[in-house]
């Protein structure tokens, strides 16, 4: 069972890449660009079958190790 | 005083620390693998050196705070063993919750190496008493995730416990924008845990430890270890 998992950073959190980002892409003419924020993506090869324990077991190695939760956010996806 | 030495792959000041650590105690310092599954007995300190534990992979210091050694550094630390973290080893024991807080990303973006002035916010730590009235002290820094970033209840107890180690300072020792290099709020370099036990800092004590290299004040923090536990 594959899994998608999605690291963001909390709002009010500075994210001063995002803020390169942006400024990037100004350089590149994209006028408009209000905000950026920029995050992870960690897929998962997972044995389990069941897809609630893979997505429960996924969420329990964010907490663990995946995500920082003092600051980030997670969200996981069953493919 | 004995002491060991954390060695991650990656660790790049572990031998800094070594060579600070056997002068100031005048005792061999144990380096101990982060495969080991216990640290040796009848230790003092355990240092957690600097350097891109595991590459600075997923975020700096979150896999080698999981590493098997490290369940034995946590209880070290819980039976009020003392802990040095410096730069990469900081956020190793942030990362492993021994210290509150989160590194992030300098502000500018940029890796910042150079020579700093730190105010020495307290003497009440087994760390820091011996630099007494010497309040400001120049100690290099070298990181590019040194941002320390906290809430501002986080901040109000570390002010009002007094557990602010180390602000970075101007020449007149005031904290100001331009004095801190990575954007850390409050201009924290360093905090200590609520036994006093545990600190964690960005600076570099281990390489400003030697006067041929251009300064010691580094090597005062290392001294204040031996006299404190001599005194213990």
């Amino acid at each position: 069972m594959k899994a998608r998992v999605f690291v963001t950073l909390k709002n009010g959190v500075l994210d001063p890449q995002g803020e390169a980002i942006r400024h990037a892409l100004g350089t590149l003419g994209f006028a408009g660009v209000e905000g950026v924020r920029q995050g992870k993506v960690i897929d998962l090869d997972l044995a389990e079958t069941d897809p609630a324990k893979a997505e429960a077991k996924a969420a329990e190695m964010c907490e663990k190790l995946l995500a920082n939760t003092i600051i980030e956010n997670y969200r996981v996806e069953i493919l | 005083m004995k002491s060991a030495v954390i060695v991650f792959p990656g660790s790049n000041c572990d031998r800094d620390m070594r060579v600070a650590l056997s002068r100031a105690t005048g005792r061999e310092v144990r380096m101990v693998w982060h495969k080991d599954a216990a640290l040796p007995a009848g230790l003092d300190l355990v240092a957690i050196p600097g350097g891109f534990s595991f590459g600075d992979y997923l975020r700096c210091g979150a896999i080698a705070a999981r590493a098997p050694i490290m369940r034995s550094v946590i209880d070290f630390a819980n039976r009020g063993g003392l802990v040095l973290g410096i730069c990469n080893g900081f956020q190793v024991l942030i990362e492993a919750g021994l210290l509150p807080g989160v590194l992030m990303r300098n502000q500018t973006l940029k890796f910042v190496c150079r020579d700093v002035r730190l105010a020495v916010e307290t003497t009440d730590s087994p760390f820091t008493h011996a630099y007494g009235n010497r309040r400001v002290i120049t100690v290099p820094v070298a990181h590019h995730d040194g941002a320390y970033v906290a809430d501002a209840g986080l901040l109000a107890r570390l002010r009002d416990e007094d557990r602010i180690a180390f602000r970075y300072v101007d020449a007149r020792g005031e904290p100001t924008a331009a004095a801190n290099p990575n954007g850390a709020a409050d201009n924290i370099a360093g905090v200590l845990s609520p036994n006093r036990r545990v600190l964690g800092m960005m600076p570099h004590p281990e390489r400003l430890a030697d006067p041929a290299l251009g300064g010691a004040d580094g090597a005062i923090l290392f001294d204040s270890l031996c006299t404190a536990l001599a005194e213990a």
